[in-house]
């Protein structure tokens, strides 16, 4: 990795590399409200005037709604512009945070998403005048099971908690038609948050499995795990460590021969797609986070999808309502079948999300696995130009994410959270810090295929520079970031005494019109 | 390929560098006998304006050119162009969760902003981020009262959507918790005679919708004080937003459970939508979904940051208030900006134009012989009819006829058949008022 491609955007050299902030003063819209004033405006009335209070009781209506914004459009426009400008973004450069696979949001599938004939369709219109939508879904299922290689599939779940809870009942449900649901699921301790939460609100327990010392699923001690209690592993694959649980045959042989499941948590399928299929090497049911793998904007917190795929097996529990060809060709969603476990939620799924997944997957058509071979390129570099400075805790073989520990920076008094804080000053987001919890002091990185060479370098020598200041001046990373429109904030203060919402008697804010604090030279 | 930015001489060096002699050596932690030796059989690749056309047929496949009268808890509704314009800022659309509080103000703030709209429509103390829809947020609820209360029983008026109580059942299980029906009485609203106190034995919650499927307006107060009277919380489902723009909000439900669809947000046959869940500041503890909190930095700067964390699943884990991650947020942030150009005003009068537009054709339509009101009960912008003959049989004639007819409610309440719900927002227009009326009364008019 060449030298000059460090200093460009560097700190070091006195100028402030993260976004500038308009600020301008800004404050709640409620605070830009005054009388009278608004933003839109609607055709007339083409039938006769009827007022409310002709129409219904006193005791329905309402008064005004006290504090409702009052703003004309531009104040709109302006407003959250400004608003955005305060975000980091895709759209600006790379989010490393492991296995969250941050990549391109094309935009040509914002386009589709919004044809008038599709984001127009009310999901409970006669299945004659939604055959689009429904080929929409259909081809989405076949290309699903094609990457997978599952037998059957839901775009049902909203999110991928919501695919993993979804997995979890079809468990339950095959378990329980074959005389015993069982009590007990094993997650490891490297598993994602959402992972025992599922469970839990599936109505199994619980029981951790420790990994062991190379970061793994502990194989050789998991037949003692899996006793007749036991309905199901969740493991992830490749692992919250971005390795490939090399003996997966392995596990799914012992799970299926003591009558329990294997369920795959897809997050990190980014790995996988066009190299593997999780249906070859065992998995009986699983999920996919279509707001990851398959490109769907994160948009701040969603909207997401989490389909789930399974094994014949578990397809008659499936939750309904299911998308169904009949003789004439003609497309249908039906409802009426005695074995599913029910609806997980209104209507047909998030359609406008599947739609974005579908024009994702017809753009690379069979050439995904290029993808899938850049993300474990970009990973790979990544790790090769950072192992001599940031500790790696798991020497194994790393996919699409590579995960260091803080250990050496801990002797400075420098830690994961201070790390990441200061690269945004390099103009990065922060990787994923303190996850997973096998490795104290995390720091998990995964750069996607979107990131070109010379953003890869330029993320490598962040952390490099970063590094050396770690030794050099540790409080410059500890008070860090020092380029932003605000500070680090009070998180403490937020939870012990919280403020929610606005009032309209509250004080308006201090002047925001402070300049950014100038980044220190180092 | 155009989404990757690397040359294949790139990718040489790049592998050369690192000291592997192929990419197939990065995959070798994979068995050999689970590696793919040919490409997926998927369709494609297609270029950019191959993607468009793929679609563009798709939507010529739909309901293009019919007029609708569905409402069934999704609306038509104006929405401003000004909203997509921003919803599509990169710095929004291509965001991630804001855990680094620094550099995601922009979302944080649109976020307090959300929640406090949410409030004030619904006459609630705070609101969280968002849930995935309104009938993950009602089950929800329904799960946070059982909690805060150590009760296992729900009591579900059997008005409230269906699908959405289809939800709760499938959750509702898992939890051993058992949900109770109430019905209906004449006027389409609660049978609040048939809440006695054995139904109220041992219950979290009494779950009731208003506007409710049939269209009905509940006498929220009333419910509430009874629910409590027998130790039980309220919660309220609303599926239909803009109706708060008139109605009295159900300010004293203790939990109410929102579809913010309606609110700015494209119909999309049938997502991604917008679940609130809205309640007293004295249960935020057992509230799921994000929150946004106000907050300063070191220099007294105001900020944003997601708190009270400890109720969620990358804390709590297994003790999580629920395994709720990724959510909404974009359609959140839709729908604050779409309220924020309405505003105070635009909202009444948007929710006036829907009380104006129901009525005319609720007068256009119970003027045809046959076609009577099914309830009496208060309506905003749905109102059900009963028919003299089959609804799927008028259906069947009105799509001929270019028009997508009312929801049939035989298929969920065996009771009512010949029966369906009508809805008129401000989007329907008079002409195609006029025209459902005719086409109705001359499919009536031929033989059976």
């Amino acid at each position: 990795m060449s030298e000059k491609t460090i200093v460009a955007n560097s700190p070091a050299v006195g100028t402030p590399s993260a976004a500038r902030h308009i600020s301008r003063n800004e404050g709640l819209i409620f605070e830009r409200s005054a009388p009278g004033k608004r933003a839109f405006e609607l055709p007339p009335l083409d039938v006769p005037a009827v007022a409310p209070s002709a129409a219904l009781d006193a005791s329905l209506l309402r008064d005004e709604i006290a504090g409702f914004p009052e703003v004309s459009e531009i104040e709109v426009i302006r407003h959250f512009t400004r608003l955005s400008t305060w975000n980091y973004a895709i759209d600006l450069g790379m989010y490393p945070l492991g296995s969250c696979t941050m990549k391109y949001n094309p935009r040509v599938n914002e386009f589709v998403a919004r044809l008038e004939g599709l984001a127009t369709e009310h999901p409970l219109q006669p299945a004659e005048v939604s055959q689009g939508c429904l080929r929409i879904l259909q081809l989405l299922e076949k290309c699903l099971l094609e990457i997978t290689g599952m037998d059957a599939v839901t775009l049902q779940p909203t999110a991928g908690a919501q695919g993993e809870l979804t997995g979890l009942l079809l468990i339950r449900a095959l378990l329980e038609s074959r005389g015993n649901a069982r009590r007990k699921v094993l997650i490891p301790d490297s598993a994602h948050g959402t992972n025992p939460a599922s469970v839990v609100i599936a109505g199994y327990e619980v029981q951790n499995i420790k990994s062991n010392d190379r970061g793994q699923l502990d194989t050789d001690h998991l037949r003692e795990y899996v006793t007749d209690d036991v309905a199901a592993l969740m493991l992830t694959n490749p692992s919250t460590i971005g390795v490939f649980e090399e003996r997966i045959a392995e596990i799914a042989e012992i799970l299926h021969s003591r009558g329990a499941l294997l369920y795959m948590d897809g997050a990190n399928m980014n790995a996988l797609a066009g190299v593997t299929r999780p249906g070859d090497f065992g998995v009986d049911v699983m999920h996919l986070n279509l707001h990851k793998t398959f490109s769907t904007p994160h948009g701040g917190g969603g909207p997401g999808a989490g389909p789930v795929l399974v094994k014949k097996v578990l397809e008659p529990f499936l939750p309904v309502p299911r998308l169904v060809e009949r003789a004439d060709g003609t497309l249908a969603l039906e409802s009426h079948r005695p074995q599913s476990i029910g609806r997980v939620r209104a209507f047909a799924g998030n359609f406008g999300v599947l739609l974005r997944a579908l024009a994702y997957t017809l753009a690379y058509g069979p050439g995904i696995r290029q993808a899938t071979e850049d993300a474990v390129l970009n990973a790979n570099y990544i790790r090769k130009n950072l192992e001599s400075v940031y500790d790696l805790p798991y020497g194994l073989a790393s996919m699409h994410e590579v995960v260091f520990s803080d250990a050496r920076q801990k002797k400075h008094g420098v830690g994961t959270m201070d790390i990441a804080k200061r690269l945004i000053d390099y103009g990065f987001h922060p990787y994923t810090t303190a996850f997973p919890l096998i490795v104290p002091g995390a720091l998990m990185i995964e750069p996607t295929e979107s990131e070109s060479r010379e953003e890869c370098d330029l993320f490598i020598g962040a952390m490099r520079a970063i590094a050396e200041e770690v030794e050099r001046n540790p409080e410059l990373v500890k008070t860090a970031p020092h380029s932003t429109r605000v500070g680090r904030l009070d998180e403490v203060g937020a939870a012990r005494k919280p403020v929610l919402r606005w009032h309209p008697k509250q004080p308006t804010e201090l002047p925001s019109g402070v300049a950014p604090k100038v980044v220190p030279s180092a | 390929m155009r989404y990757l930015p690397k040359s294949d001489a790139e990718r040489r060096d790049m592998l050369a560098s690192i000291g592997a002699p192929s990419i197939e050596k990065l995959f070798e932690s994979i068995p050999e006998k689970f590696r793919l030796r040919e490409p997926l059989k998927l369709p494609g690749p297609l270029s950019e304006a191959e993607i468009i056309d793929f679609f563009r047929a798709r939507a010529e496949e739909n309901s293009k050119g019919y007029a609708s009268f569905l409402g069934a808890g999704v609306y038509s509704h104006l929405r401003s162009v000004v909203t997509d314009a921003l919803m599509q800022r990169g710095e929004f659309l291509t965001s991630y969760t804001p855990y680094q509080a620094e550099i995601s103000q922009g979302t944080l703030q649109a976020i307090f902003e959300f929640q406090t709209l949410m409030c004030q429509l619904t006459g609630q103390e705070v609101a969280n981020a968002s849930m995935y829809d309104g009938s993950t947020a009602l089950t929800e609820a329904a799960l946070m009262a059982s909690r805060l209360t150590g009760r296992q029983h729900l009591v579900i008026a059997r008005s409230v959507h269906p699908e959405y109580r289809q939800v709760l059942a499938t959750y509702a299980k898992q939890i051993g918790v058992e949900v109770r029906d109430v019905g209906f009485t004449p006027t389409g609203q609660l049978d609040d005679a048939a809440l006695s106190e054995k139904i109220f034995d041992g219950a979290a919650a009494l779950i009731v919708q208003s506007p409710n499927f049939f269209g009905v307006i509940e006498p929220v107060a009333a419910l509430a004080e009874k629910a409590h009277a027998h130790g039980a919380l309220l919660i309220t489902c609303v599926a239909e937003a803009v109706s708060l723009g008139v109605l009295r909000p159900p300010a004293e439900a203790d939990i109410v459970a929102l579809e913010g669809q309606s609110l700015g947000i494209a119909p999309s046959y049938g997502g991604p939508y917008l679940g609130v869940i809205a309640t007293r500041e004295k249960f935020v503890r057992q509230m799921p979904g994000r929150l946004a909190g106000q907050t300063t930095d070191a220099a007294g700067r105001r900020g944003f940051v997601l708190t009270l964390a400890t109720r969620e699943q990358h804390i709590r884990r297994e003790r999580a208030t629920s395994n709720i991650c990724t959510n909404e947020a974009l359609m959140a942030l839709a729908a604050t900006i779409h309220l924020s150009l309405l505003g105070k005003e635009g909202l009444r009068e948007m929710a006036t134009q829907n009380v104006a537009k129901a009525r005319f054709l609720f007068a256009e339509l119970t003027k045809i012989p046959g076609v009577r009101p099914a309830f009496s009960g208060p309506y905003f912008n749905e109102f059900t009819l009963e028919f003299p003959r089959s609804v799927r049989m008028i259906n069947a004639a009105l799509l001929r006829e270019k028009i997508v007819g009312p929801l049939s409610l035989g298929i969920h309440y065996p009771e009512l058949t010949k029966r369906a719900v009508v809805c008129a927002t401000e989007t329907t227009t008079r002409a195609s008022m006029e025209r459902f009326a005719e086409t109705l009364t001359r499919i009536l008019a031929r033989p059976v």
